[in-house]
């Protein structure tokens, strides 16, 4: 298995005006062929950051000031004022934002939306040839086909969620980049969501994921390898397993400590959580794993 | 012990005719004083029209709610004011539940008034002492707290009306995993040092295994199963709960619930 994505010094800095914010501050990541990466962290870790840089779609405020992007073997600057390619959005990375599934326009079918999408990327396509394209995906990934048909205020939130996962890989991305794409779902919905990323994974309808979430249970049943961010940095990365079992970095470990599971111990025991700064895992050296 | 609030066949109905939904349909329970009760359920269960009948904020179809053993199911006015001295709650969202050109001092100087100055001075500084923060606090403004900062402001302004019944409405769904066990111990520790009563609404079981007493599970509006938080979640009964339990993302190994179950032995 190949390397897919390899994003290299990334460095990422909100123009605030009184004073810089560097988000992402020299991160380097890499997926496999087939494969999910968890980005994990608390919120203003920088992780969001990330995933938008590598899909492309940083905008001001945020500027990249260094770092390249490889896939399938091709290199593309992304720092300075170098130029993306547009084909490169949406047709090689697409971007998943946190909170699609709200911003669906209520007043027009889904159908629409589809159109919209496979004709900006393809001037010459007919309505019907979007639609046709669409309504098999839709149907091999287990959704019935009247969702075309249907408002967004027909569908229910696990329903409207998996439809714009489904529209935001229409051209078949090589990756998809999904922020907190379960977070506003219930168990049921989450997994569910979860079933068909991995199908499409398997279908090769897209080749790899980059997960974002600060759900690290959810993290735990979808990604090989999980990286987690604090303070605009990657504290620590491995595989999934080693990542749950035996976390190295003090703050993975305080993480995965804080999680609670309906299990016996926990309705017994005692957890203390973090204080928001604590200069000691900030001052930790990062650990990455093979 | 003995319940500090009943539910009796309480029903909710939304819409007419066709439209009709029934949200809550005969749902029955009661709280015992000094414990943390669970609402636990899916999106759209009903778990949150259940607390906004019982804080009054909503009218209620038919049925019954008895507090302290009066009759509070149709509050008007002054009596329902005197209600909220008793029953307070806290909301989901600590990043629009703040007016942002206040400082914390100010929101809470308006809880003040109804309990007078001087009172309510010593109330104030109580308060933020059982959630764990300092008087600095009073000067910031809500941009300048994180997350779980405000959320306990949010707590600390319930507390200072010192109400019998606290209801955190998905309290703890919007922040980090790390802030929310420091805001989950600070209702564990209301319990233990003040005896209050929770009412506790989530859809996360983990929250429930961690801090309730008991739990309620509702599904589609039907209350399908309570009872005391070992025997729900490690022995559940009802289709729905063990369907609930077994789509939980677990971190480490899904647990056996035979092997659960031997653990849970008597001894």
């Amino acid at each position: 298995m190949g390397t897919l994505v390899d994003a290299r010094n990334i460095r990422g800095v909100y123009y605030t005006g009184a004073k810089d914010v560097v988000a992402v501050n020299d991160v380097s990541v890499k997926i496999e062929e087939g494969q999910v990466l968890g980005l994990a962290g608390e919120s203003g870790s920088g992780k969001t950051t990330l995933g938008s840089i590598i899909a492309l779609i940083a905008r001001p405020p945020l500027h990249v000031e260094q770092g390249t992007l490889e896939i399938d073997g091709k290199v593309q600057e992304l720092g300075g004022d170098a130029k993306v390619p547009r084909t490169w959005r949406g047709a090689v990375v697409s971007m998943l934002p946190q909170g699609a599934m709200n911003s669906i326009s209520p007043t027009k079918r889904i159908r629409h939306l589809v159109y919209d999408v496979v004709r900006s990327h393809d001037r010459k396509v007919s309505k019907d040839e979007a639609l046709d394209r669409a309504r098999q995906r839709i149907t091999t990934l287990g959704l019935p086909a009247r969702v075309l048909d249907a408002y967004p205020h027909q569908l229910s939130g696990g329903m409207k969620q998996r439809t714009v996962t489904i529209i935001s890989t229409l051209l078949n991305p090589r990756l998809l980049v999904a922020d907190e794409p379960t977070s506003a779902l219930d168990v049921t919905s989450q997994k569910i969501l979860i079933e068909m990323l991995l199908e499409m994974l398997e279908k090769k309808i897209i080749s790899g994921v980059i997960f974002v979430t600060h759900d690290l249970p959810v993290l735990r049943t979808v990604a090989n390898k999980i990286a987690v961010m604090y303070q605009g940095r990657v504290v620590e990365m491995g595989p999934t397993e080693m990542m749950v079992d035996s976390p190295k970095h003090p703050y993975t470990q305080a993480l995965m400590s804080s999680v609670l599971a309906p299990e016996p111990k926990y309705s017994k025991i005692r957890i203390e959580g973090m204080s928001s700064f604590d200069r000691s895992l900030f001052d930790a050296p990062a650990v990455i794993h093979r | 012990m003995s319940a500090i609030y009943a539910a009796e066949h309480i029903t909710k109905t939304f819409g007419h005719g066709k439209n009709q939904v029934q949200a809550v349909k005969d749902v029955s329970f009661a709280l015992e004083e000094g414990q943390v009760t669970t609402i636990v359920g899916e999106s759209g269960s009903g778990k949150s029209t259940i607390a906004r009948m019982v804080l009054g904020l909503m009218p209620i179809t038919s049925g019954k709610l008895i507090f302290q053993g009066k009759d509070v199911t149709h509050l008007r006015g002054r009596a329902r004011t005197e209600y909220w001295r008793d029953v307070q709650a806290v909301f989901q969202d600590p990043f629009s539940s703040f007016n942002q050109f206040f400082t914390v001092g100010k929101l809470l100087a308006r809880s003040m008034r109804l309990v007078g100055r001087e009172a309510g001075q010593k109330r104030l500084e109580d308060a933020l002492g059982y959630v764990g923060m300092d008087l600095s606090v009073l000067e910031r403004y809500p941009h300048q707290l994180s997350g779980g900062q405000r959320q306990r402001v949010m707590i600390a302004r319930a507390l200072m009306m010192q109400p019998k019944l606290l209801i955190a409405d998905e309290a703890t769904s919007m922040l980090d995993a790390s802030l929310r066990v420091n805001i989950l111990n600070v209702l564990k520790d209301l319990r233990d040092g003040l005896g209050m009563t929770v009412l506790f609404i989530t859809h996360d079981i983990g929250q429930a295994c961690y801090l309730a007493d008991r739990v309620l599970v509702m599904e589609h509006g039907v209350m399908v199963e309570q009872g005391k938080t070992d025997e729900v979640i490690f022995n559940p009964q009802h289709e729905y709960t063990r369907r609930l339990l077994a789509d939980v993302p677990k971190l480490h190994e899904a647990i056996h619930l035979e092997e659960l179950h031997e653990t849970l032995e008597p001894r």
